[in-house]
C-alpha cells in the first residue's frame, strides 16, 4: 500500500529518474494534492491551488481528526503529505512520525532520535524543530543535536547520519531542510552563543558534505569571489567581512542561518537570509559586521556567492535577518519582474531583483516602525541601500549601559520567521506580524564557550498609542508598497499562513485558534479553537478527493517564552491591574495535530 | 559571616554598621526575617543570617544589585524563563523558586545546572559555573528575584536606584577579570 502511493508520485512525473535537476521532487511540489517541503514550494508562497474548501463554505469547516504528538514543547514546522503518507516532526527529542492516512491515521513507523539533554541548555528560546522535508524516497531531518539524518520514508530505517556542528559549543538547530537538486542545505543555530554561522550542502544520497559557505571571515570560507559576487550590482571586493568587523570578533559573529531557504530551479539559485551578529552589544563589535543580516544568493553546485545585500548593517536591535524569501514574478512599473519579496525582522519590506540582487524598494510594513526614516533607494548616494537610522534609537550612540526607550520594532522584529503566503490570484502577500516596541540596554559580555553571549537587557510591550495588541495580520500589495488591510490581533501572529485558490487565506493565532479570512477583504469567514497556541504553519492537502488542512498546535517558542506571562502595557500606570495580556491565561502546553475538512 | 559564596572582591568589604548607611528611616518595614535588611556593607545589604538582600526605598528607590539583577536577569535569563521572573512555557517562574529555594540552592542550580527528563518533562537548565557575565552578578539576579517574588518590586525597570558603590565596582572588575 504504502510502495503504491510513492509509486503514484513517481508516476505523476513520468517516473523519471531524478535528474540533476531533481524534476520528481519539483513536479511533486507543482501537484497541489501533496505537501512535500515545508514551504510548499522552493519560492516559499505557502500558496495552494486547491479550492474544494473556498470562502463560500469555509464556514462550514469541521475537525476531521485529530493526533497528539506525546511532546509539549513549542512546535513549529508542520505535517508533510507525500502521497497516501503524512510526516510529522515534533519539537525535541523530534520524534518523526509516518501516518498513513488510507488506514485513519495509523502510524506505520516512528523514529525517535536518542539526542543528550544537554542540547536542551544551549537552545536559545525552546526547542522548536521546523521540521523534515521529503526527497527521493527520503525524509530528511537536522535534529536539536545538528545530526541530519535521511529516513527511508517507507519504513523510517536510517539511510545515513552526519554531524553538522557541535552543541557543546552553542551550535544547535532548528530549521528545516531545504532538498536541492542531489543535495540538501542546512543551516545551523547559535547566534546567541557567539556561533559563526554556515550554510552546507550534503549529498542526498551518502550525506558526504559538498560545500559550506560561512556568513563571516576569509573570501574563500564564505565562498565568495571578490569580483563575481556583487554588492547591489558592484563586485563586492576582497576581504569584505574581515574589513568590516575588528579584530577577531567576527570568528564569535553571529550571521546563523537558522530561518527559511528558497531556490529558484530556473536561475538556479538558492537564497537565505543570515541572522544578527554576535554580541548584542554593538559597542563591542565596532563595523558593518559583514556579512550577518543579509540576503544571500548562491549556485546550489558549488555554494559560490551571486550576490549580497545587508539588510541591517552593524545591527543595535538584534534584527536578525532569516526571514523567509519568497520568490514571485510580479509586474512593477509596467515591467514583469523576477522578485524576491522579503519581510525583515526589523520592519521593512524588501523587494530585489533576484536575479541581479538590485534593490528595487524597501517600505515598513508596520507603521509603528521607528529605528530608521527609510532605505536609501537612490544608487547615487553614498548610503544606497542602507537604512537611515533614527539617532533617539541608535543603542550604539547611546552606549553601553544606557536604556533606549520606545524603539518600534522589538527584538523578535515586525516578523520573526513565521512564514508569510503570497496568492497568485490576489497578488497580496498574507504576513503574520508582531505589533510589540522595546527599551533596550546593552552592556558589555565576555564570550565563554557554550554559554550565553547576550549583552543586552530588552523590555517589551505592545506597540504604544495603537489598539493595544501585541500583532496583526496584514495582506502587503508589493507592486504598490502599501498594506491593503490589516487585522488586529491580541497576541503576536506566530503562525505560519496559506493562502488557497479557494480565496481563502489561513493562519493560526497564540491563544490557539485557527482563523480563515476572506483573501481579498480580510473578513473572517472561520475559527476554530486548538487545543494549545499555533506557533506552526497551516497546511493544505487532498486525499481520496477530498480537501484538508492541517495545523500543528503546541504554544513555545520565542513567543511563549516572551508573552507567557504577558507584557506591560506603555498606556497603562506601573502596576496597574488588568496592565498585562498574560498568554498563560489563554493556552498551556502540549502538541497535536488538528486536520479539518468539510462536512461530506 | 563569610559563609556565603559571592564575587571575590566582596571578600574586602568592610563591614559598615546600618546606621551610617541611613536606611533604617528610609527603608518599607519588612517584618520577613527572611528578606529584611539587617545590615549594609557598602552598598550591599544582608539579613540577618548574611544573605543577600534587596533595600527598597519608600519612595521605590532600589539598592544597586537589585537594579544590577534587572539587568542581568533579562540579559542571561530571559530568553527561558521569561520576563521580569514570571516564567514562561518553557521554565518556571523564577519569582517563585527563589521563595521556595534558599540563596544556597539557588547558588548550586545557576553553577551546576538542574534536569528533569523523562516522559512528560523535557527540562534542561545549563551550568553557568564558567560564565562570568552571570557567576559576577549572581546575588544581584537573587536579590532581584527575592525583591519580585516578595512582591516589593513590581514588573518592569526600576525607575530610580541606588548608584553603584566603589566597593561593587571594584568587585565587578575583579570578578570579570577586567
Amino acid at each position: 500500500m504504502r510502495s503504491s502511493l510513492l509509486m503514484s508520485a513517481a508516476i505523476f512525473v513520468g517516473g523519471a529518474v531524478p535528474a540533476l535537476a531533481n524534476d520528481e521532487l519539483m513536479g511533486m511540489m507543482d501537484d497541489p494534492k501533496q505537501w512535500v517541503i515545508q514551504t510548499g514550494d522552493y519560492a516559499n508562497t505557502r500558496f495552494s491551488e486547491l479550492e474544494q474548501i473556498n470562502k463560500e463554505n469555509v464556514g462550514d469547516l469541521q475537525v476531521a481528526w485529530t493526533f497528539s504528538t506525546g511532546v509539549l514543547r513549542g512546535h513549529e514546522g508542520g505535517p508533510l503529505v507525500v502521497g497516501n503518507m503524512m510526516y510529522v516532526t515534533t519539537p525535541f527529542p523530534n520524534v518523526v512520525y509516518a501516518l498513513d492516512l488510507n488506514q485513519e491515521g495509523r502510524i506505520v513507523w516512528k523514529y525517535e532520535p536518542q539526542q543528550d539533554p544537554n542540547v536542551i541548555a544551549v537552545m536559545c528560546c525552546d526547542t522548536v524543530n521546523r521540521g523534515a522535508a521529503y526527497a527521493n524516497n527520503t525524509i530528511f531531518l537536522h535534529q536539536a543535536d545538528t545530526t541530519v539524518v535521511a529516513l527511508d520514508a517507507m519504513t523510517g530505517e536510517v539511510k545515513w547520519t552526519k554531524q553538522n556542528g557541535d552543541p557543546s559549543a552553542g551550535q544547535t538547530n532548528t530549521a528545516t531542510v531545504l532538498p536541492v537538486k542531489d543535495m540538501i542545505l542546512v543551516g545551523v543555530s547559535g547566534g546567541e552563543y557567539g556561533v559563526r554561522g554556515h550554510l552546507t550542502a550534503y549529498d542526498m544520497a551518502t550525506g558526504e558534505q559538498r560545500w559550506r559557505a560561512y556568513s563571516t571571515g576569509p573570501d574563500e570560507e564564505m565562498l565568495v569571489d571578490p569580483q563575481q559576487t556583487t554588492v547591489l550590482g558592484e563586485p563586492i571586493g576582497e576581504n569584505s567581512s574581515l574589513e568590516s568587523w575588528e579584530g577577531d570578533q567576527w570568528q564569535l559573529g553571529g550571521g546563523t542561518t537558522w530561518g527559511w531557504y528558497s531556490y529558484d530551479p530556473e536561475l538556479d539559485l538558492v537564497y537565505y537570509g543570515t541572522g544578527n551578529p554576535s554580541t548584542w552589544n554593538p559597542s563591542q563589535r565596532p563595523g558593518d559586521n559583514k556579512w550577518s543580516m543579509t540576503i544571500m544568493a548562491r549556485d546550489p553546485d558549488d555554494g559560490m556567492a551571486k550576490w549580497f545585500y545587508q539588510k541591517t548593517p552593524h545591527d543595535e536591535w538584534d534584527y536578525d535577518g532569516v526571514n523567509e524569501n519568497i520568490l514571485v514574478d510580479q509586474e512593477i512599473d509596467g515591467e514583469m519582474r523576477q522578485l524576491l519579496v522579503n519581510f525583515d525582522r526589523n520592519g521593512f519590506v524588501y523587494t530585489m531583483d533576484r536575479a541581479t540582487g538590485e534593490l528595487i524598494d524597501a517600505k515598513k510594513y508596520d507603521p509603528a516602525v521607528n529605528w530608521a526614516t527609510e532605505v536609501d533607494l537612490n544608487p547615487e548616494s553614498e548610503t544606497y541601500g542602507r537604512p537611515q537610522v533614527v539617532a533617539d534609537y541608535s543603542t550604539r550612540e547611546a552606549g553601553e549601559d544606557t536604556n533606549v526607550e520606545g524603539i518600534c520594532p522589538a527584538a523578535l522584529g515586525s516578523k520573526d520567521q513565521q512564514p508569510a503566503s503570497f496568492s497568485p490570484e490576489t497578488g497580496l502577500f498574507y504576513v503574520p506580524t508582531n505589533h510589540v516596541c522595546m527599551d533596550y540596554e546593552p552592556f558589555r559580555v565576555s564570550y565563554t564557550a557554550g554559554q550565553p553571549y547576550v549583552g543586552a537587557t530588552l523590555s517589551m510591550y505592545p506597540a504604544p498609542d495603537s489598539h493595544g495588541g501585541m500583532g496583526n495580520f496584514i495582506a502587503w500589495d508589493a507592486r504598490t508598497g502599501e498594506i491593503k488591510w490589516s487585522l488586529p490581533e491580541q497576541f503576536s501572529v506566530w503562525s505560519g499562513a496559506l493562502a488557497t485558490a479557494g480565496d481563502v487565506v489561513f493562519y493560526g493565532t497564540l491563544e490557539g485558534y485557527l482563523k480563515a479570512v476572506d483573501a481579498e477583504t480580510g473578513e473572517e469567514l472561520y475559527r476554530f479553537k486548538t487545543p494549545s497556541g499555533i506557533i506552526g504553519n497551516v497546511t493544505t492537502y487532498e486525499h481520496e478527493g477530498k480537501q484538508y488542512i492541517a495545523v500543528l498546535s503546541g504554544i513555545g517558542g520565542w513567543a511563549g517564552i516572551g508573552l507567557a506571562a504577558g507584557l506591560t502595557n506603555p498606556n497603562e500606570g506601573l502596576g496597574a491591574v488588568g496592565g498585562y495580556a498574560a498568554l498563560s491565561e489563554y493556552t498551556a502546553l502540549g502538541g497535536q495535530l488538528t486536520v479539518f475538512a468539510l462536512p461530506d | 559571616m563569610m559563609r556565603y559564596p559571592h564575587a571575590p572582591g566582596a571578600l574586602l568589604t568592610v563591614l559598615v554598621l546600618a546606621a551610617s548607611a541611613g536606611w533604617s528611616q528610609e527603608t518599607a518595614p519588612s517584618s520577613d526575617p527572611a528578606t529584611a535588611v539587617a545590615r549594609e556593607e557598602n552598598g550591599r545589604y544582608y539579613t540577618a543570617d548574611d544573605i543577600p538582600t534587596f533595600n527598597i526605598a519608600e519612595d521605590g528607590t532600589v539598592d544597586w544589585l537589585t537594579y544590577s539583577g534587572f539587568r542581568r536577569y533579562h540579559a542571561e535569563c530571559h530568553v527561558c524563563h521569561g520576563p521580569d521572573g514570571e516564567g514562561s512555557s518553557y521554565a518556571p517562574a523564577l519569582k517563585n523558586s527563589v521563595n521556595r529555594l534558599d540563596y544556597y540552592d539557588f547558588y548550586g542550580i545557576v553553577a551546576g545546572g538542574i534536569q528533569n527528563v523523562d516522559a512528560g518533562h523535557n527540562n534542561v537548565m545549563p551550568a553557568f559555573g564558567t560564565n562570568v557575565n552571570v557567576m559576577c552578578y549572581l546575588d544581584d539576579i537573587y536579590v532581584y528575584l527575592k525583591a519580585r517574588g516578595t512582591g516589593a518590586l513590581e514588573r518592569g525597570r526600576p525607575a530610580e536606584r541606588e548608584d553603584k558603590s566603589d566597593a561593587i565596582r571594584e568587585a565587578e572588575e575583579s570578578c570579570l577579570g577586567a
